[in-house]
């Protein structure tokens, strides 16, 4: 990272958080260590020693923001660091920084409007130029780009694609996994450029967000995500707020890193205690910051936008 | 030997793959945000040369492949396999004609070349960079090309054969960059 990237950097954090002020949003500085962590099946925890005793570096400040909402707090937003272990490469570092923000009372397609208005006016600002804004549901992604319906495919063709999209150990994988994989490297790749809202995630995909039966009679998750000139760059979801369906989730996941040979966790008991109080209807996402800045900056490496990288540390 | 995980592989890590040993040479980390993660590898078969591409889910291992560069010298061939001698040890290996593959043509005795031993056996043959061989059939060149810096094909003593300048003739001695094939000069 050079000097003039490394003042690039700190306009934008400014301009973050500059544009959350602006709208009415209240900055919260949540921990980014605690005693319990994410039982998401495909994201691994940094574990560290606390007094003795395991504790975890957050991979998100979701749950503490959650916390906060069902206190009341209105609108808030956090930019602030997250880990998660064994992500390294061209997109990925195992600390990053993370912009995460609640609307209250609102569903993920104002969200996903804010997020275009946070871009837009970023990239104005910053590079003066307008940027292309498109949205298309998961479904259609598929049907464009892959000639089939990703909710009602069978396994069967769909471990066929994955084979040929990538080798022939994919022939017995799960949906999950191959709906991930044929997104990666058969969707993804030719998204426009510009800024890409994918809605409509499939359920078995829904992570902490609301399920629902959709107008094209698909049973899909309220999740979203952005595409920023093809680069993953954030996650959002009309939130879940049912407490025993959270944890019934949790526990799904947990039983299934125990199939998988994952490490242990233990439900987050203070964070259903709070849906359980009362978590009030919300839209959420989640940004990587420094991804963001490979596109402002239109770099290949991560690395290239960070005062130091991991290889570095 | 030992197991080597996605997060270890690295550009030129040996691995078995298949029953073959292969080399890594990119591997690529992909991982949708909530989803499971990847690494999307290209490996060259130590056997066949040929490239291939995997993917595998992050956290998959494979073996690793004992396979290891060794300087030798070359010492002579009996018509069915090549011999190079460990310069530390004198232990001598027998090479076949597909792992000395296309450095035959380069070979000249008591040249030091980099041998990849396979399960402690020759798997493949790389010759010096650069070599000192002798012309052995060339057509006699044209006085006063030289200026135009024409080019004719030379056969050298091992069988390679290279572009060189008008002007040589054959028993004279070239240097060769073995990577490309090009003349490099004269020796005198």
């Amino acid at each position: 990272m050079n000097k003039d990237s490394l003042r690039y950097r700190s306009e934008i954090l400014q301009s973050l958080r500059g544009f959350f002020q602006q709208r009415q949003a209240m900055e919260v500085d949540v921990p980014v260590l605690a005693r319990s962590t994410v039982t998401d099946i495909n994201i691994e925890s940094i574990n560290v020693e606390v007094f003795g005793n395991i504790g975890y570096l957050q991979t998100s400040p979701e749950y503490f923001m959650k916390r906060l909402l069902a206190c009341g707090v209105g609108d808030i937003f956090c930019l602030g660091k997250a880990f998660r272990d064994s992500e390294v490469g061209r997109r990925h570092n195992p600390e990053f920084t993370m912009l995460e923000w609640y609307r209250c009372g609102w569903d993920e397609h104002q969200l996903m409007a804010e997020v275009a208005d946070l871009i837009c006016e970023l990239v104005q600002r910053h590079a003066s130029v307008d940027l292309a804004v498109s949205k298309v549901s998961y479904a259609d992604c598929f049907t464009k780009y892959l000639g089939v319906d990703p909710h009602n495919a069978q396994l069967a063709v769909l471990q066929q694609m994955a084979v040929a999209a990538s080798s022939d150990n994919w022939a017995t994988e799960t949906r999950g996994n191959c709906l991930d994989l044929l997104f990666s490297f058969s969707v993804e790749p030719q998204l426009h450029r510009g800024l890409v809202f994918v809605y409509d995630y499939p359920a078995c995909q829904a992570a902490l967000s609301q399920i629902y039966l959709n107008d094209h009679g698909q049973t899909v998750s309220r999740r979203f995500e952005v595409f920023f000139n093809g680069m993953e760059l954030a996650n959002g979801y009309a939130e879940l707020t049912d407490a025993d369906e959270q944890k019934a989730r949790f526990e799904k996941d947990i039983g299934q890193r125990l199939l998988g040979n994952k490490p242990a966790v233990a439900v987050d008991n203070k964070f259903i205690e709070a849906l359980e109080l009362g978590l009030p209807a919300c839209a959420g996402v989640a940004l990587g910051v420094d991804r963001l800045l490979m596109q402002l900056l239109d770099v290949e490496s991560i690395a290239q936008v960070m005062p130091f990288s991991w290889e570095r540390c | 030997m030992a197991n080597y995980s996605t997060n270890e592989f690295r550009s030129g890590l040996k691995l078995m793959l298949d029953g073959d040993p292969c080399s890594i040479l990119e591997n690529e980390f992909v991982k949708p945000g909530k989803g499971q993660a990847f690494s999307r590898v290209k490996l060259r078969n130590l056997k066949t040369g040929r490239v291939i591409e995997k993917t595998f889910k992050s956290g998959e291992s494979l073996e690793g492949a004992d396979v290891l560069d060794m300087d030798m010298q070359y010492l002579y061939e009996d018509g069915e396999f090549w011999y190079f001698m460990e310069p530390n040890t004198f232990e001598q290996h027998q090479a076949s004609e597909s792992a000395v593959g296309d450095a035959v043509k380069w070979l000249s005795e008591q040249d030091i070349c980099v041998v990849t031993l396979y399960n402690g056996a020759p798997l493949s043959v790389v010759p010096p960079n650069h070599v000192e061989l002798s012309i052995a059939q060339t057509d006699p060149g044209l006085r006063g090309d030289t200026a135009q810096g024409g080019s004719k094909p030379a056969k050298l003593v091992t069988g390679a054969v290279v572009k060189v300048p008008l002007f040589l003739e054959e028993g004279e001695v070239i240097k060769v960059d073995t990577r490309t094939g090009e003349y490099q000069g004269r020796v005198k």
